[in-house]
This record gives C-alpha cells, structure tokens and sequence, in this order.
C-alpha cells in the first residue's frame, strides 16, 4: 500500500546517507557486554571432553577420579557407551566446576576409551560412478521420486532393486512426505544397504548437450575446487543458562537467532519454548555458524540444572570452535565448456564433489548466473568424518561461483578473448538484470583500469613479480524474513522501538532507529533502540541477507501507523485534517503552510495520558523490499613467480542491492566481503589428516585469516538512485563475498598464465601450478 | 635455529626469570598439598633464591587503569582471565588464547601486549592499561571516535584489542604513514573485515582529519546513541 512506501529521495534526511553505527561508542570502549562476557552471581564454568577420533565407538567412560575434584560441581554424559561417534573433537561428557582452570583438570581426568572404526576425512575426486552402480534409496531420492509423482510400481522396484540406505532414517519422514502405504510396506521391508561414502545426485540435464558440444568450435575443459574452511567467529559458540526455578529457564546466547532459540530448546530440555527467556545484546560474529543453541548449548542448560539451577557458562575452546563448530563445504568440479570461435557459449558439462561431513552438503549451483542452454551436471556428496558443515555467508555460491567463473574465464583465454569481452558478448544468459551487470561491468572496468591495465594470459614483463588482473559476477536473493516490531510513543514524545532480532554487526540496530527516526521526522537519539530479546515481537533469524528486508518493512510499517495516531490526536490543534500533516524536522505541521506546527513532544502530549504501541508486520514482498541483485568484482594481484606468494594489489566492487538504508554501514558489509574473499581465496584451509582424522590446524596461527596489511586497495561502488531505489530494501551480506575467490583466481591466471585450480591459492598451490605448466612451456 | 641456539635460549630463559621451565615442572610437581591461597615461598634454584608460587590460589595486586586491584589467582591464570573473570573488566577479549590474534590487547608499560600470554603473577608491578580508560567521562578518546567515524568495527569483538594496539602504535608513531600501518598493526585480526575503517580510523586520530572521502553528506553529529 502506498501509505508505506518509503519518502521520495528529496525527502529523506537520514534514509541513504552515511551514518555512524549507534552501538559504535559501546563497542569501540569494551562496555558492550557480549554473552561470552557476561558474570553471573555464583557462575560455573563448563567444559567438554571430546572424542580424539574421526570415527568411533565409546567403550567405557570412567568419571569417578573427577568426580572426587574438589571445585567440580556437576558431571553428565552426553554420548553414553555404544555411541557411534561420527568426527573427531564431538562431545561425549559436560563437566561443570566453580574455575576454568577447575573445570579443565576434571576433564583431563575423565578416562574414556573408545572402540576405533575406519573413517575417512579427504575429499578427493570419488570414483567415477558405473553406469550400473547401485546406489541404496536415500531419504533425497525418496523426495525426488515423490516429487516427480513417480507410480508406486517404479518406487518399490526401486526400493527390492537397490535396498534403503542404512544411514538415513526414511520411514518416518516418508510418511510425512506423503508416501503410500505399499511404498512404507516395500520400505519396513527393503533391505539396509551401507550407503558407502559417495551420493550420487541424479544426473541434471538441460537443453541437448551432445549436440551443443557438436556444434562447438571450442572446448575448454579444466578441474577447479575450493577447500573446506572454517566459520572463526571471533566470540566463540556457546552461552551462559541458568533455572530460575524447575521450570524456566534463562539463557544468553551468541545467536544469530534470538527469536528462534527457545522453541529449539524446549523440546530436548522438556519444558514450554515460553519458559525459555533469551537475551542477546551483541554478537561476535555468526557468518551462518550460529543459528541453533546445538549440543553445548542445550547441554549447557541440562548440566546448568545438574548443578541446581545455578548459571553455568559454557563457551567453546578456540580448538573445536574450529574443528567441530563450523565448516563451508568443499567443492570441485571436472567442467568442460563448448563455445562458438567468436565466444557464444553453447553448452557446459560438470562433474561436480564435495563435502559438508556426514551430511555431505549440498549441491553448488552450476553455471553459475549465466544459464546456458546445454548441459549435463552430476554432483557427488561425500560423506566424510570432518565434522557437520554449516552455512556459511551465502551458502552454496562462493563454489558455484569459482568453478563457473574460473572455467569461463579459460575458455575466455582459450579463445584468445578479454574476459569482459567474453562475459558481455554472452550476457543475455543472465537473464532479467542482464543490463544491471553491463553497467555494474562497465564501472567496475573504469574503477580498475580494465581497458589500460589488462593483458592477455602471463605478464611478460621481466621480473619475478607478475601482475594479472580478473573478474567475476554473482547474484543473491536477499529477500526479508518475517519481523514483526513494536513501537511505543509516550506522551513526553519519547518513543521505542522494540523487535526479537539481533545486530551481527552489520547495523540492524542503526537501520531500525534509521527508518523510526526518519518516519517520524526525529533525529536518531530521539527513538530508543531495543532488540536481542524473545519477549519483544518475533523477528526472523539473520541469514541469507534476509534481516534488513525483513525488519526494515516491519519497522516502517509500525512506524507509519503509530504516526497516523499522532496525525489524528494534533490535527484538530492545527486545524487542519491529519492527511494534511506531515512529520519533518522534529515537527508535525502543515505540508502546505509549515509555520503551522506543533513540536513533536506537543503532538505527542494530545495522546493524553496513555502510550500509544503499534505492531507492524513484514507481509512479504511488497513496495518496501524487494529481492535479487547482481555484482560483480575484479582483483588486480601480483604474484611472485619465485615463491609462489600473490599479493592483492586492488580489488574492486560494484554492488546493487535496492534501496540502500544507510550508505556507510552498507559499504563497510562489502569492504568486510572483499577482506573474507581475500582470506579464503589465499589463505583459509581447514586441512585434515587422513592419518589421525583430525584437524591439523584448529588454531589462529596455522588456520590463517587476512590482516590489516595483506588486503590490498579496496573499493566499493554502491549501484543507487533511479533503478535502484524504487525496488525497496534488498539484503546486501551475502552477495558481495561471492566473487572475490573468483576474481582473484582469475588475476593470479593472467598474471602467471596458467590455471591455480583450487583454493586458497597458497605459494605451494601457485608453485606447482607453475611447474606443471613448465613442463609444457617453460615461459609465461 | 640449531640446537645450540636453543640452548643459549633456555639458558637466558633461566636468568631472565630466575627458573627454568624443567626446574618449574619439577617443583610443580612436589607442591600438590599446599593450601588453597598462599603467598610465595623461596627455593634455591640454579645457585639463586627463586619464589615460587603456587600451585594453589596465590593473592596478587595489579595496578591497572592507574588502580589497584587485588585477587586470588593461580600461578597459571593468565592476566586476560583474570580481568575477565575475577575483575570483570571485559574489554579484553579471549578468543585464540595463544598470542595470535590481538583481541585481548592491553598495554604494559607502553607496549601493546597479549594479555592471553602474560600471567597475572608477572603482571604485578606494572602499569596495565585496558581499553576501559579510554573514555574521559561519557566522552570518547579521539581514536576511539574515529573508530566510531569510520565504522572500524562491525561485530566489534576484536575492537577493543584493535583500539588499544592502535593506541600503542600511534604513541610510539605519532605521523605514521599508511605503509607503516601494514607491520605496526599486522597481529590484530578482524573476522568481519573492518581493516579498511580501521586504516581511516588510525589515520584519522593521527592527523586529526578524517580519512573518508565523503565526510560532507555524513551525519556523524546526528546523535549516536549506544543501545544496551
């Protein structure tokens, strides 16, 4: 309804400006409370023991000798005797004590054995599949034959045919999606097939690829991948719980869910979701890690009313906040790609691996942004001992992205193309907002210098230093979750806004007062901010870029119809009808005649004595937001041709995302984007060794992240204004830390001529890059 | 480095502290009935007099923020626990516990120091300085502010060990140039990626003038407020 739409450009005083985030002066001084700072009277401290082994049965635990510590106030076993345990650092005992120290030695002395099993924890290409490979009904399979309506007869076959998979657990969620009784008959039956480590996903096809790679005069065709890598939230996983009575229980968690942890923790600890109180006021960092209480969180409150009710903190170790606490899946992929001399592309052909533990992951989507008309794609999960993964800031696309860039950007260089002059010739392929990424493409190009700067693949300059330069685009969604917000206006003027939500850092909280502030016509100390509680309206978990969509409409919502009642109670004092008042500058006056005016603490006085609350409600894609944007980035790198070491000269990125709420707080989400593409494009890697099964480098200084000086020029060119504007607010976290990888890999491959398949694009990966090229051709 | 080098290492090690790690083991190792919380006794240990604390809870002052603080600590408790859990001053953070990432940075007698690597037993006798003196009042020190200015800070864990190592480097560089950021200001990390705002933020405090280009359509005078 156009009551909510948002104040035409010459009629926004804080909308789309830049503006210092609120909370800054609490974070920038140490008082922010975090949940890992918080002291509770009588605080206990909890650590876990942890199985060493990737794969494993408990045999026996003993507890007795911590048990007798003096100091240790609570002992529970998690995973009992005959527990499978499924990767190396999950958590088998709690142990509560007055220290940390305390709690650390009682660990220590907890004895556990452990029956070893086989497990594997590499990724490496799996073994073609046969054409007439078995592959056991999983619960994946069971949902795409019920999708596709496939007849009972073809189910059940299938199902005597190839057995159900031993490790899922089918009957009942295939009750629920909808399965026949004969089907959950063939099912109670069937046989349990050990699944092995591959998943085979059904092979995709599109359009006639055989013909398509016919008909090309050019294939290119190359292996590319990126590496498992870590969350390293800063602020580890974990919380502090604690039972005001039996019954009720309070927790502070580090959340990117605040309205959602109760109703996850009710059912484990058997109490009402409405006796669980959840507060939150700041996060150190979540990057998709952190959207459940998990395990040490509903163990946190079992272990805390072990210990009668008292608070018990329980955070993570840096160790398994690495190992076991958040992980990107892998992905790589054999493509091979037909164009036509002139660089039309005609079809792609992928087979794609990659793990995400023992959920195996998902499947990246591929091509990426350009759908071209051919293909043929098979991807295999594999299923592996590393630890669960998580999402991680925009889930799915950094591998998609990579891999498809990458290869086009050879098949670029094969047919002795610019790849800008390749990506444009074909970018019709991206469908709708092929004219978005023309222009964002043009910018980015005059941003880095593109035309001057470029050269084909190698830079031939003498010197051990060469300089390359690559680029690369992507999409996201981004549409707002569902956020409902409170808003109270006091007599006095004062006014609140209240919302279940959280601030990643990113400045939900600024947004908030942003757009209460600029509805109402008030400077933004004049509206209080608060969020991070589930007993304020319900606001969706922040993921996906979903939260500025989302509590950007709820708050403009609330914040119009609570000025709708100001307007009616101060309208008959300026004599005039509320449709002709407006709010600016701290007043309600006449739009016509603004030297008639009430201050805004006038107007709120005519309320009478009562607060006025009004509820707002994001309904879904509307005026107010929107979703679907389009970027694109280049890298400008040296590498040195001697050590194998790349240094980020420059990156550029230009970024669409809607109507931008406040332009600094924007640009600080892509500048940080660029910062975490530069580390997982050269430095983060979670390796495991297949020996121990373990994480080799569960620690900040061989888990390597970008500093301060290895980032290079940064710059960020925000796409604004007419275009732009008008489709309403759309979620910018995740799109810009798509690319980077990409890009950057592109640039090291002209600068050195040859292809660094897989990320992070370290001195030993560049080096034998090198030397496989060198084997060919000795020069650049 | 050969193995003489090693030596020669623990040997400064040795005179430097007075014991040596093996030597600390061992009568680690004898002290296991001691009572809960008691000062230090003396050993002679390679030819000197050594106290010896622990490994019970000892009582220690640390003088921090230009105030002294009692507590009761064991020898092995570093100075970032100590403030955290036993002063709660919070400011300083814990997040990879072995000197490589910065968020827990105070400053010992001039210098940036990681706090996760500094027991509080050796912290006696010094002059600790922790994020919470920053603030004159409800006013932010001017780094701070240009912290706030260019948003160098998102989720903001790391940005009190930032404040305080920038406070550090620009003590000892007043005019430093951008190049020098890159070494002086290398052992803090950010997750969230706020080096750009923490470059303009430095070079802000150090010149007085904000880095950022569009500073005239900011509203940095806008009113910040600061949310529990």
């Amino acid at each position: 309804m156009a009551k909510y739409a948002w104040p035409e450009a010459d009629r926004r005083a804080l909308i789309g400006k830049r503006i210092s985030r609120i909370d800054g002066p609490v974070k920038v001084s140490g008082r922010a409370k975090y949940a890992y700072d918080i002291k509770r009277d009588g605080m206990l401290y909890a650590k876990m023991v942890r199985c060493p082994h990737a794969h494993a049965k408990v045999a026996a635990i003993d507890t007795s000798a911590a048990e007798k510590m003096p100091g240790v106030k609570a002992i529970r076993v998690i995973q009992p005797v005959g527990t499978e345990i499924k990767w190396a650092g999950d958590d088998i005992v709690v142990i509560a004590a007055v220290d940390e120290a305390t709690a650390e030695d009682a660990v220590r002395a907890v004895k556990v054995q452990y029956e070893v099993l086989p497990h594997l924890v590499l990724d490496k290409e799996p073994p073609a599949a046969k054409p007439d490979e078995p592959q056991p009904l999983g619960m994946s399979d069971l949902r795409a034959l019920l999708a596709r309506k496939a007849p009972d007869s073809e189910i059940i076959s299938r199902i005597e045919k190839d057995g159900i998979s031993a490790d899922d657990n089918i009957l009942g969620p295939a009750k629920t999606a909808g399965a026949s009784e004969a089907v959950l008959t063939a099912l109670t039956n069937a046989r349990k097939v050990d699944p092995g480590f591959f998943r085979r996903v059904a092979t995709q096809t599109a359009g006639d690829p055989a013909k398509a790679f016919a008909d090309s005069e050019v294939v290119s065709e190359g292996v590319y991948g990126l590496s498992v890598i870590t969350h390293c939230c800063l602020e580890a996983h974990g919380m502090i719980a604690e039972w005001s009575d039996d019954k009720n229980l309070v927790v502070h968690p580090s959340t990117q869910n605040v309205s959602g942890t109760a109703s996850q923790m009710a059912t484990p600890l058997g109490i009402p979701a409405a006796n669980i109180k959840v507060h939150q006021d700041h996060i150190g960092g979540g990057f998709g890690s952190k959207f459940g209480p998990d395990s040490w969180g509903i163990e946190c409150a079992r272990i805390s009313k072990l210990a009668g009710g008292k608070p018990v903190k329980l955070f993570l170790e840096r160790n398994p906040e690495l190992a076991v606490a958040g992980a990107r899946p892998s992905a790589f992929a054999r493509v091979k790609i037909g164009a036509k001399r002139d660089g039309q592309i005609l079809a792609w052909q992928s087979d794609s691996w990659g793990t995400g533990g023992p959920g195996g992951g998902g499947s990246p989507p591929m091509p990426y942004v350009f759908n071209i008309p051919n293909q043929r794609k098979q991807h295999t999960a594999i299923v592996n001992h590393i630890g669960p993964g998580r999402a991680w800031r925009a889930p799915n696309h950094p591998q998609g992205c990579l891999i498809t860039m990458t290869a086009l950007d050879d098949m670029a260089a094969k047919l002795n193309m610019n790849p800008l002059d390749f990506f444009l010739k074909n970018i019709e392929l991206v469908g709708t907002r092929a004219q978005v990424y023309r222009d964002e493409l043009k910018i980015c190009a005059d941003l880095i210098g593109w035309e001057k700067n470029w050269h084909p693949r190698g830079d031939k300059t003498s010197g051990a230093m060469k300089r390359g330069f690559g680029l690369s685009i992507h999409t996201w969604g981004g549409a707002g979750h569902p956020s409902d917000c409170a808003i109270t206006i006091q007599p006095d003027g004062s006014v609140e806004l209240k919302m279940g939500t959280q601030d990643l850092g990113v400045g939900t909280r600024t947004a908030l007062n942003i757009v209460a502030a600029e509805t109402f016509g008030l400077p933004l100390n004049a509206v209080k901010v608060s969020i991070g509680d589930n007993s304020y309206p319900a606001s969706g978990a922040s993921g996906g870029s979903t939260t500025i969509g989302g509590i950007t409409a709820s708050s403009r919502r609330a914040a119009v119809d609570a000025l709708e009642q100001v307007l009616i109670k101060a309208a008959p004092a300026l004599n005039a009808t509320p449709a002709e008042l407006e709010a600016w500058d701290g007043k309600i006056r006449v739009k016509t005649d603004p030297s008639r005016s009430l201050t805004w603490a006038q107007a709120c006085s005519k309320l009478g004595a009562m607060p006025i609350t009004v509820q707002g409600k994001n309904p879904g894609l509307e005026k107010l937001n929107d979703q679907g944007v389009g970027g694109c980035q280049m890298a400008d790198v040296s590498v040195d041709y001697e050590t194998g070491v790349v240094k980020i000269n420059k990156i550029v990125a230009v970024q669409d995302c809607g109507l931008v709420i406040n332009r600094k707080l924007a640009e600080s989400q892509v500048y940080g984007s660029l910062i975490m593409g530069v580390a997982y494009a050269l430095y983060e890697e979670k390796v495991m060794d297949q020996q121990t099964g373990r994480m080799l480098n569960p620690n900040m200084e061989f888990y390597k992240l970008a500093g301060l000086g290895d980032i290079g020029e940064l710059v960020v060119h925000m796409m604004t204004g007419k275009g732009y504007d008008e489709r309403g607010v759309i979620g910018l976290g995740e799109p810009p830390v798509i690319s980077p990888g990409a890009a950057i890999s592109n640039a090291v491959a002209n600068a050195i001529g040859v292809r660094v398949p897989v990320l992070p694009l370290t001195p030993d990966r560049v080096l034998a890059a090198l030397e496989a090229k060198g084997a060919n051709n000795a020069s650049i | 480095m050969d193995s003489d080098d090693r030596n020669d290492g623990e040997k400064l090690t040795e005179q430097a502290s007075g014991f040596s790690r093996r030597d600390f083991l061992k009568v680690g190792g004898i002290s296991l009935s001691v009572p809960l919380v008691m000062g230090p006794r003396t050993i002679r240990v390679a030819g000197q007099d050594v106290k010896i604390y622990g490994p019970g809870k000892v009582p220690i002052s640390l003088n921090i923020n230009a105030k002294n603080y009692s507590a009761e600590v064991e020898p092995r408790i570093t100075l970032l626990d100590t403030l955290r859990n036993e002063l709660d001053l919070t400011g300083a953070k814990r997040v990879c516990d072995r000197a490589s990432c910065g968020a827990c940075t105070v400053i010992i007698d001039g210098k940036a120091v990681y706090s996760c690597t500094v027991l509080a037993i050796e912290a006696q006798n010094k002059k600790i300085t922790t994020v919470e003196s920053l603030m004159n009042g409800d006013q932010l020190h001017p780094l701070q502010q240009a912290f706030v200015d260019n948003d160098g800070q998102q989720c903001g864990f790391c940005t009190p060990g930032f404040v305080m190592a920038c406070k550090a480097f620009l003590d000892k560089n007043p005019h430093p140039k951008p190049d020098d950021l890159k070494t002086g200001l290398g052992g803090n990390i950010c997750r969230c990626g706020t080096y750009v705002g923490v470059r303009a933020a430095v070079m802000q405090a150090a010149t007085g003038q904000s880095a950022m280009s569009s500073l005239s359509d900011s509203l940095e005078n806008e009113g910040g407020q600061a949310n529990g």
